[in-house]
């Protein structure tokens, strides 16, 4: 192998210091969750105990975060399953040139970079002027998604842009009907793609907070309790809460890279090609 | 990859209608079809309640409630009042700010995934390392910077311990300063993603050639993969100013309340139920934002990009 130039080096420094930078403050908070019962929210460590996190179990004391956090949950998975499905149909839809579908493009961007607070603000107008109660479940669900949908989308462009035709004119020369063709062919071809869609969905929603500010009505998610936890709340208990929420993301990340490794394995052991080259 | 995009593109285009689709249907209504649910998410809660913020942006408030009317007081209160100019000019400060540090880091960092890590395998770890924080919750990443900035905080007692600083230093909590380092903390991997993708399409035999043509590093880098990069650039550019041009947490937080942008201005009328106010603002916010994305999209074909 050639040697590597110097630049090689000062580039690698500089991207070490970038990840200590990215997680840096996540792992000092991680460590000072563990803060003693007489600690504060900076250093020094004054003893090292589990006291913060026994806190969080109880619930008085610092609000319903088990009933957001399970808010949270399933909300997520709503918005999961329905990012992966609507952006699917999004997927196939765009391959097609259909009237209106720059117009709806253009939607797709927009609602990416529209500022989150103009559909939180909106979406609560219309509730309320129209004598809706907003709730989690209906007006933060739909903000949700106009937040994780065009992620979705935008892998989706991605996938079907690298998307080779031939297996589908297979699949059809063979006599497969349309159905049998996206069912049979497309779908498995992609099917590690709409895992990362799945990974979008949930985590965006999980995490959610502007577009669901004005649009979760009196139950909090937990993103909201937290925020809300912010202005009141001067103990580690905070750190402890986001240590153990950033657990649970990672967590959840892992699972998705681990099925991914998995699913792409198998195909590997199974001798098909089909879906290289996608990434 | 794009030529290949471009290529089927081109067929599916003189590929004429005897090609037919889905339960056989003609494209236009399967095309319909297929995307009515995107449409439906899309009407009910991005244009209506755009549409219904311009509305009551018109409409009067008192203290307690909101009436419907036609009438231009918010925006007259808006476009007279000074604060309006001096809180739209430090958002786009901080736009600023943010982009250019955010494009150089993030260039930076993608260019070495990029062009110096050789084997795919460690650049798609090294990859993810980078934006697995996207999926985690940028509220608790905003908090994870008190035990760093504060008074007492990490960076004060250990300048202090190394003898810099006597005193510890106020500003780096609760100031521009914080508020633009956790914009740059959020943000970067917005500016990574995209210019990275740019960048592992364009053909390494561009590279060599222009080192055969006696290009130094730094004259492939500026000639070369900067042009090459750009559309991955601009893509990134759009999030980066329309994330923090619309932001009002991450202002709020880090600035312990003393800073203002456009979005704490629309948050702060919510809070005080002014909603007409508030929609008013939050028009202006709309229309800078897709004054300012329309100009970066003269630079770049997003459709093709992908």
């Amino acid at each position: 192998m050639e040697k590597r130039p110097r630049s090689f080096y000062v580039l690698a420094a500089v991207f070490a210091l970038f990840l200590v930078f990215l997680y840096g403050p996540t792992v000092t908070i991680a460590i000072l969750s563990f803060q003693g019962p007489q600690g504060g929210l900076t250093f020094p460590m004054r003893g090292v105990s589990l006291h913060w996190f026994r806190d969080l179990f109880q619930e008085q004391a610092v609000g319903d975060i088990w009933g957001s956090f399970a808010r949270s949950l399933v909300l997520g998975l709503m918005v999961m399953v329905t990012t992966v499905v609507v952006s699917v149909m999004g997927g196939l839809a765009f391959r097609k040139r259909f009237p209106g579908s720059g117009l709806v493009f253009y939607l797709i961007i927009t609602s990416l970079v529209i500022p989150s607070i103009l559909v939180s603000l909106g979406v609560g107008l219309i509730f309320s002027q129209s004598g809706l109660n907003v709730h989690w479940s209906t007006s933060g669900y739909g903000s949700q998604l106009t937040w994780t949908l065009p992620f979705g989308l935008l892998i989706m462009f991605a996938v079907f842009n690298r998307f080779d035709k031939s297996y589908e004119e297979a699949a059809r020369d063979q006599g497969a009907s349309a159905w049998q063709t996206v069912w049979n062919v497309v779908l498995p071809i992609i099917a590690p793609m709409l895992i990362g869609v799945a990974l979008f969905g949930f985590t965006l929603s999980y995490d959610e907070f502007a577009r669901t500010l004005l649009t979760a009505g009196s139950y909090n998610t937990l993103p909201l309790e937290i925020y809300g936890m912010t202005t009141n709340v001067t103990t580690p208990v905070i750190f402890a809460l986001g240590t153990l929420t950033t657990a649970f993301s990672f967590v959840i990340i892992a699972v998705f890279l681990v099925t991914v490794l998995i699913v792409n394995k198998r195909r590997a052991r199974l001798g098909s090609d089909a879906g290289k080259g996608m990434v | 990859m794009s030529d290949h995009s471009q290529t089927t593109a081109a067929k599916t285009t003189s590929a004429p209608l005897q090609r037919r689709t889905m339960q056989g249907l003609p494209d236009a209504v399967s095309g319909w079809l297929l995307s009515l649910p995107l449409s439906l998410v899309l009407l009910f809660f991005l244009v209506l309640p755009i549409v219904m913020i311009v509305i009551v942006s018109f409409w009067g408030a008192t203290e307690f409630s909101i009436y419907p009317a036609f009438q231009f007081d918010n925006y007259e209160f808006l476009l007279t009042s000074p604060v309006t100019y001096s809180v739209f000019l430090n958002t786009i400060k901080y736009a600023v700010i943010t982009w250019a540090i955010t494009l150089v880091l993030g260039f930076t960092i993608a260019y070495f995934l990029a062009f110096h890590i050789r084997s795919l395998t460690w650049q798609i770890v090294l990859f993810l390392l980078c934006t697995i924080p996207f999926w985690t919750s940028n509220i608790i990443r905003m908090i994870s910077w008190i035990p760093f900035l504060g008074r007492n905080g990490l960076a004060n007692s250990t300048l202090i311990s190394w003898g810099v600083i006597d005193e510890p230093l106020e500003w780096l909590l609760f100031s521009d300063f914080s508020v633009i380092l956790a914009f740059v903390h959020l943000y970067t991997l917005f500016m990574v993603v995209p210019i990275f993708n740019t960048m592992m399409r364009i053909d390494k035999s561009l590279i060599e050639a222009a080192y055969d043509n006696g290009a130094t590093g730094f004259q492939t880098l500026t000639n070369v993969i900067v042009p090459l990069a750009k559309p991955g650039m601009m893509i990134g550019s759009i999030f980066v100013v329309t994330l923090v041009m619309g932001d009002f947490i991450t202002v709020r937080f880090m600035s312990g309340s003393q800073k203002a942008n456009v979005g704490r201005l629309i948050s702060n009328d919510i809070a005080l139920l002014q909603y007409p106010s508030a929609a008013a603002t939050a028009v202006i916010l709309l229309i800078t934002v897709l004054i300012v994305i329309a100009i970066l999209l003269r630079f770049v074909d997003i459709r093709k990009e992908l």
